[in-house]
């Protein structure tokens, strides 16, 4: 643990929610095409290396970010590919990012069930 | 929006109202973005310290565990009826980093509730974070594919 990650982690998270701020302000892009727009980007940088520079240097600013779920699919993917072939990109799509969609999916049906909705 | 022919009367109209118009403070939601944005992604690295430490793991494998819990907050604060509130002024500082990718999930579980738990909650979980999935694959698809395909890099 080194203040230069938490300082770089502030910096680099928070330059990319100002920047999608930015975007839901400016354009009539919805919240929907950001997120799905910021994962494929995730996907092409993960796809040319260039994402996981960006964690090594900001931590939590670069894996929080829904980009970085791209980066992981892609990851998954591209890892299996180079062990097993053309069948690695199917077994290893979800090989990083299993543990995240299981949690969304276990969490938010759990949490679905138990709130009462208002009014 | 589709704009609406408007004949020069109301055109004119629409000129002088718009002067009156609250500006959108883009700026100022922009930097709120930043600021909360970053205080969700120091959390963040908090957890992937803490994870990393109590079960002896390397920084990159230690996201993991970061990640799923802040989706639990994410889901926790939107059954709360908490998420929207920070939202509010947070914007986008909470909503791109995967507490969003939670509260949208959650959300569109709520709303449809009342359908039951099958075609309700476990239909609908997906209708506003399906879209996210779907083009994150199918884009990791086509690199992995490159990359299986194309010898070396």
């Amino acid at each position: 643990m080194d203040w230069q990650t938490y300082f770089f982690a502030f910096l680099v998270g928070g330059g990319i929610c100002f920047f999608c701020q930015l975007i839901l302000d400016l354009t009539k892009l919805t919240p929907g095409h950001l997120l799905t727009g910021l994962t494929v980007l995730g996907g092409i940088l993960g796809g040319l290396g260039l994402y996981d520079p960006l964690i090594k240097l900001a931590g939590g600013g670069a894996t929080m970010p829904i980009i970085s779920f791209g980066n992981s699919l892609a990851k998954g993917a591209i890892a299996e590919a180079e062990k097993t072939g053309v069948l690695g990109v199917l077994t290893g799509m979800f090989e990083l990012t299993s543990t995240g969609i299981t949690a969304a999916i276990i969490f938010s049906f759990l949490m679905a069930l138990v709130t009462r909705p208002k009014g | 929006m589709p704009a609406k022919k408007l004949n020069p009367k109301q055109a004119a109209y629409q000129k002088k109202v718009k002067k009156y118009e609250p500006k959108p403070k883009a700026l100022r939601n922009a930097l709120l973005a930043f600021l909360s944005g970053g205080v969700v992604c120091l959390l963040g690295q908090a957890l992937t310290d803490f994870f990393g430490a109590v079960m002896d793991l390397p920084p990159e494998k230690a996201a993991t565990p970061a990640v799923a819990t802040m989706i639990f907050f994410g889901a926790l604060l939107t059954s709360l009826g908490l998420f929207d509130r920070i939202a509010r002024f947070a914007g986008a500082g909470v909503a791109v980093p995967v507490t969003g990718f939670a509260n949208s999930m959650v959300s569109a579980a709520l709303e449809f509730r009342e359908e039951g738990p099958i075609l309700g909650i476990g239909a609908k979980l997906f209708s506003l974070a399906g879209s996210v999935i779907t083009f994150g694959v199918v884009t990791a698809f086509i690199v992995g594919l490159i990359h299986a395909i194309l010898p070396g890099r």
